[in-house]
């Protein structure tokens, strides 16, 4: 357990160091999160050695967000003011991301597909 | 009044509060019923009622938030878990999550920039798709409204997940691995949760899409925006 979070820890930790230094305009914690693959594929670390502590957090991901959730109540006016663009924009982009994804997807597969038959 | 303002009081709260909602979804089966939206909308209520502003709140509420870094570094597990498909489907797997990670910034933006939404909201909206440690990271890191970020991509979830299959079904996409990424990579935890009812290889995908397009748009949003002039 006390393992488990030193190796999470460790790579969030060395994840906001690089951002830091480097002056990367992505979060310290993605960084960390590719270390720690990094770190798996290498077999630096084995996939026992974080498993548990890896799982609960991955599973509860959902619970960590109600915080910031709730400081929604502070935006009642904006959201009161600009509701419509937030919905056209939020409701036809998320469909837009659906179709283009799916589509790209789609339509390579089945190229690849082709070509690996013959 | 003293202990209602304490951490323990607040967060024992917030736990029983999520748990009775977790039940509540377990026992309707019905998706609207979301436990985190259900959770932030009672303890929003109850602090409306009870007069407690929301900085009392979150200074307790910080101690959960916190989680969400270490979360996101424990996304690398399945990640690398996903390793080998990923390297067999690299070309279709990164196209189309490019693809989707630049549409959705891109016409989010377009459209409430169209319709008179102000910066801050702009903003705010582009790591709608990812899941939410990571949208609340990339919203603070370009300017937004990371609360405002949050609630919005529990929406987008909800919406994914009742309507995403739809949504793909009206756009001819019949193959299910490119139905599985396109939940992932549009609604997150929320999308690949409905992608898992599927079965095994459907959640595998889904959980690529949510992964990749999370990394994608911590990576791209920044000089997507630039580019747009925003």
């Amino acid at each position: 357990m006390v393992k488990q979070c030193a190796i999470i820890f460790g790579c969030l930790c060395a994840g906001e160091f690089l951002a830091f230094i480097a002056g990367l305009p992505i979060p310290g914690s993605i960084i960390g999160m590719l270390l720690l693959t990094g770190l798996l594929q290498t077999k630096v670390v084995k996939v026992e050695d974080i498993n548990g502590v890896c799982r609960f957090l991955v599973s509860n991901m959902a619970f960590f967000f109600v915080p910031p959730g709730v400081a929604l109540m502070l935006y009642f006016d904006v959201i009161a003011k600009e509701w419509l663009p937030i919905t056209v924009a939020t409701v036809v982009s998320t469909a837009l991301v659906l179709i283009v994804t799916g589509a790209v997807h789609q339509v390579y597969h089945k190229k690849f597909n082709r070509r690996s038959h013959r | 009044m003293d202990f209602f303002e304490s951490d323990i009081f607040l967060i024992a709260a917030t736990f029983l509060i999520y748990w009775g909602a977790r039940r509540l979804q377990a026992l309707t089966g019905w998706t609207l019923l979301n436990p985190v939206l259900v959770t932030i909308i009672v303890i929003i209520g109850a602090l409306k009622i009870s007069g407690l502003t929301y900085e009392t709140y979150s200074e307790s509420g910080r101690l959960i938030e916190f989680w969400l870094k270490p979360a996101i570094v424990a996304l690398g597990l399945p990640l690398y878990l996903q390793l080998r498909e990923i390297r067999r489907q690299f070309v279709p797997i990164f196209l189309s999550q490019i693809a989707g990670c630049v549409v959705g910034i891109v016409s989010v933006v377009l459209i409430a920039q169209f319709l008179g939404a102000s910066r801050d909201v702009v903003v705010s909206l582009v790591p709608k798709s990812v899941t939410t440690p990571i949208a609340i990271e990339v919203s603070r890191q370009i300017g937004g409204i990371p609360s405002l970020t949050a609630a919005i991509v529990v929406c987008v979830g909800l919406l994914g997940s009742i309507f995403g299959f739809k949504v793909l079904t009206i756009g001819h996409i019949g193959s299910q691995i490119a139905r599985s990424i396109s939940m992932g990579t549009a609604a997150h935890v929320i999308g690949t949760t409905r992608a898992t009812e599927l079965g095994d290889r459907a959640a595998a995908y889904a959980t690529l899409g949510l992964i990749i397009n999370g990394v994608l748009t911590a990576i791209l949003a920044d000089p997507l925006l630039r580019l747009m002039g925003i």
